[in-house]
Parts: C-alpha cells; structure tokens; sequence
C-alpha cells in the first residue's frame, strides 16, 4: 500500500508532464498544416484534409455516429479495443509464462541453450504475417487464435531478457548460497528469480505493447470484425470519404497499447525492491 | 577437539596449469582464531574455500568437524563472510539475516526470534525493516557477519571481511568481532592481507609464501584476552608484528607491494 500511496503522490507532476507533451504535439501537428497549406509544400506530400486531417477532427469524430443513426465511434472503438484487450492480454499471459518457463529451462542447461537458442532466435525472423494464417488454420478463427499469435510475439523479450536476468546474480551470491548446501530449487527462487526481475519487466514492457500490435495483426486473417484489427480494416476502405476515423481509431489503438505498458510499469513498482541506482 | 585438520592438501587449476597451494598440512583447535595471512597469489582465499567445499581439493583431505569438507558444508557446520557483504539487495536486512535460517527450513517464528538475536549480537537492532542499500559499508558487513552466525555455526570462514572499510570502521568491527567470537565460542579462519589485524585478532597467524602456496611460518599470539583498542600500543604487539613481517619478507612479499607497505606503516 506504501508503494501505491508513493506512486500516486509521484504521479500529479506526472500528469501534468504528459498534458504538456500532449499539448506541444497537438501544436506541431497544426503548425505543421498551416506551414505546408500556405506554402503549397508538397513534398513529402501535399497536406489536406484527407492526408493529415485536423486534431480536432480526428478527437470530434469519436464522438460522432460512425454511421447513420449508429452509436457514436468511440462506444464502437471502446468495444473493439476492449476484444483485442482480451485477445493481447491472453497472449500476454501466455507468452510471458511460456517465455519465462524457456529461460528457466534454458539457464539450467548450457547444451538446451545451445540447441535451442537458434531456433527461438529464428522464430522472431518469420513475420508474424506469415504466421498468423496457419495459426488459424491450425485453431479455427477466434480469439484464441488471436491470442495465440500475440503471445508468439510476447514470449521472444520475455525469453532472452529472462534467461540474462538468471544469469546476472552475483557469483559470489551463488557461493554464499553454496554455502548453505542450498538446492537448485532454493538457488532459482531465492537468488536467480530476483535478480532477474529488472531484466524480466524491461522484457515485459517491450512484450506489452508487442502483444497489441500482435493481436491487431493475428484479427486481419482471422476475419474477426470486433477488434481494433476489423475497425482498422474497415475505416481503411472509407479512407478517402472519412479519413478521420482511421486516426481516430489508430488513436485509440495507441491508447490500448500505452495502457498495457502503464500496468507493466505499476506491476514493476509494486515488485522490483531495489537499490535506486539499479532500477532499470 | 580438532575443527579444521587438513593434510597433505595440493590444489591446482588446471586452466594454465597453476599450483595454487601444495602440500599444506593444518590443524585448527576448538575455539582458535586463526588468520590465513600473505602477499597475493599465496592462495589464503583458496585454502578457505577449500575448507568450505565451495572448491574442490586436487589431493590431500580436508576434515571439517571430524568428517569431510562436504559432509560439513551439507551438515551446514560453518558460516562463511566474503570479502563483499554479498547482501540481497531486494531483501530487508532482517530477512537477508535469516536468509540461512529459511534455506534450513525453519518457521517463521523461530526465524524472527533468531534473526532479532543476531541484529542485537551486532548492534544493529532497530535496522532490520531497512535495505542493505541504505546502510554505510561497515553496518552492510555486520548484517553479512549476523547471516553467518545466525545458524551458530561451530566454524566461521571470513575471507577478507573488512578489507574493503576504512581503518577507523575495521579496528572497530574488530573489537566487535573478538567480543561475538567470545560469546558465541566459536571458532574462526580469518583471511587477511593486514598484519596488524591478523596479529590484533588471532591466536595463530599462518604466514603463506606465493607460487605455490606453501605454509611458511606459524606465530602464535600471546597477547591476552580481551584485547582492547590498547592492545595494539602493547610492546608484545610489535614484536609480534615483526615477527609475522620478518616471515612476510623472507617469503618475497618484497614483489608484492600492498602486504609490504602496509608493514612499514605500522
């Protein structure tokens, strides 16, 4: 709870901090547009509203019908960002517990490193477009196999960091626990556990907003319409009628992702004990 | 009764071939303090970890409480301090204190009562809900010295413990650790490149000689008991100090500049 009251008490300035970036980037955006409309720029293209729309176009239309008498974009957007929610959250979980089995199996054995490392390396060089239709094939289209292809793009971070994170304790820490006669058991929870879990959320803060992007990309061969993925597809077709709405939903796209890496960081302050210096 | 017996011990590494230690033959009594003293490369630090089974011998045996090196490491028979605190930065000093206590499998009852001992033995009651972070150097190495007797172990190994402090904080951990060595009647293998600590804190000095690592003199301490901040002004002090130098120098501590200056300053 001290670590709560102290994260909130941090937080205001915080808050105040991202409304001014925020702030600055709205004006940037429109300083960009004035610039390039009065001038007639057209390089690295013209500026209009149907290549770069007003902010205040993109934030009016989540709050318009995104079709006659529809219900407004943004309770669309809400209930497709909360599907691919589940969808990335799911592969999350998945490929962050399925990552962190790996390293603890792989640290355990220099000869599994050996033979396997390769081939987790290789994994990631496979676009996950490529992947993601026979995973479908393979599990029928749903959100399982949705989930199923963001976790095989969390695990990769999650592996790697992990497996230097069991690596990285003192040797001495390691002989001290020699010491005692402790098992290998003793010697992973008490010493190579903790001392990975600075690598372990730096890998969890990456796999977070990979898992979003993950899911967005396993719903395009599913065909499933209820997630950012579908809405993304779809406001892609009426891109030249109404451009905004694309913005509007990579906007709250965005959001998803941001949120899933703001939990990972809360995650962090509540279980990373450690020495200023060393929080990563 | 005889704590530590070790014969005919040799140990190489067999990467590049090196002796570390030939034929060292030791016997450490009950209640002894025993410092392990020589220039660098003598392989003090080794003979330590021999003793506590964290390496192997090459030949020779090694009895730790009348069994084998490893039997007494599995028995938990000894408690070992490094030359760093080696503290776990995510626990609380209490829980770093009962870190051993757990690995035994004790409740959390009696790791409480245990722990809260030991942070008084060291005079460190009141910091047990702090991380080793926020402590000075000297206090991280009391807590490291609390760990290891907090399974009061018949033995305790210290490998360079207080190298790393300044001289006013080691004389004083000094004077503490006579006073827990007392109490606890224990028995303690201390490394050290200092002489006047070795001489200020033993009752047996073991002067090693480098490449390989030989035993090349024993001087015992008769300083008496308990020694106090005066006992370093005691003429016997300094002739006993000479002494282990005299050692020091005929064994070529003359290449090895840090045990040599620090024998002309005292």
């Amino acid at each position: 709870m001290n670590a709560v009251a102290r994260f909130s008490r941090r937080a205001a300035p915080r808050v105040a901090t991202t409304i001014l970036v925020l702030l600055a980037i709205w004006g940037l955006w429109e300083l960009y547009r004035y610039i390039w409309v009065q001038t007639g720029w057209t390089w690295p293209f013209p500026v209009n509203a149907s290549t770069l729309p007003h902010v205040h176009v993109i934030v009016k239309a989540l709050f318009e019908p995104s079709r006659t008498d529809g219900p407004l974009l943004i309770t669309v957007l809400w209930h497709s960002a909360v599907f691919t929610a589940k969808e990335a959250m799911t592969g999350f979980l998945i490929g962050g517990v399925v990552g962190f089995a790996l390293a603890v199996g792989l640290v355990h054995s220099r000869l599994a490193q050996r033979a396997l490392l390769p081939y987790i390396v290789a994994s990631q060089t496979i676009p996950i477009l490529a992947v993601a239709p026979m995973v479908v094939v393979w599990l029928k289209a749903g959100w399982q196999s949705v989930a199923v292809i963001a976790a095989y793009l969390t695990f990769f971070p999650v592996t790697i960091n992990t497996l230097r994170g069991l690596q990285s304790a003192d040797p001495a820490a390691h002989e001290l626990l020699r010491s005692y006669a402790a098992t290998p058991w003793q010697v992973l929870w008490r010493l190579r556990v903790p001392a990975s879990l600075p690598y372990v959320f730096t890998a969890l803060k990456v796999s977070a907003t990979a898992s979003v992007v993950g899911a967005i990309i396993g719903e395009l061969p599913s065909s499933i319409q209820n997630g950012l993925g579908g809405a993304i597809l779809n406001f892609n077709q009426y891109y030249s009628l109404v451009p905004q709405n694309l913005w509007a939903t990579n906007l709250i796209a965005a959001a998803l992702g941001i949120a899933f890496f703001l939990l990972v960081v809360l995650a962090e302050k509540l279980v990373v004990r450690r020495a200023p210096e060393h929080v990563v | 009764m005889t704590v530590v017996k070790i014969e005919g011990l040799t140990k190489t590494f067999p990467r590049g071939n090196v002796t570390a230690l030939q034929g060292i033959d030791l016997s450490i009594e009950a209640g002894e303090f025993v410092s392990l003293i020589g220039p660098s490369g003598c392989g003090k630090s080794t003979l330590l970890r021999l003793i506590g089974n964290l390496v192997p011998p090459s030949s020779g045996t090694i009895e730790v409480n009348g069994k084998s090196a490893q039997q007494a490491r599995l028995d938990h028979d000894y408690g070992m301090v490094f030359q760093d605190s080696v503290l776990f930065d995510w626990r609380t000093v209490a829980r770093n204190v009962s870190l051993p206590l757990e690995l035994l499998g004790w409740n959390r009852a009696r790791r409480k009562q245990r722990t809260e001992e030991m942070l008084k033995l060291v005079e460190l009651q009141g910091f047990g809900d702090h991380h080793p972070w926020q402590l000075s150097g000297g206090m991280q190495m009391r807590v490291a010295i609390a760990r290891a007797l907090s399974i009061e172990p018949a033995l305790l190994l210290m490998d360079e413990p207080f190298g790393a402090l300044d001289e006013m904080t080691r004389e004083r951990l000094n004077i503490e650790l006579l006073g827990i060595w007392t109490r606890m009647q224990s028995t303690v293998v201390f490394v050290t490149h200092s002489i006047s600590e070795a001489v200020f804190l033993s009752t047996r000095v073991v002067v090693m000689s480098p490449r390989p690592g030989r035993v090349a003199g024993v001087v015992d301490v008769d300083l008496p008991q308990p020694r106090t901040f005066e006992t370093r002004e005691q003429p016997r002090f300094f002739e006993l100090v000479t002494e282990v130098r005299e050692l020091l120098r005929g064994v070529g501590a003359e290449d090895h500049g840090s045990v040599l200056a620090e024998a002309e300053q005292v």
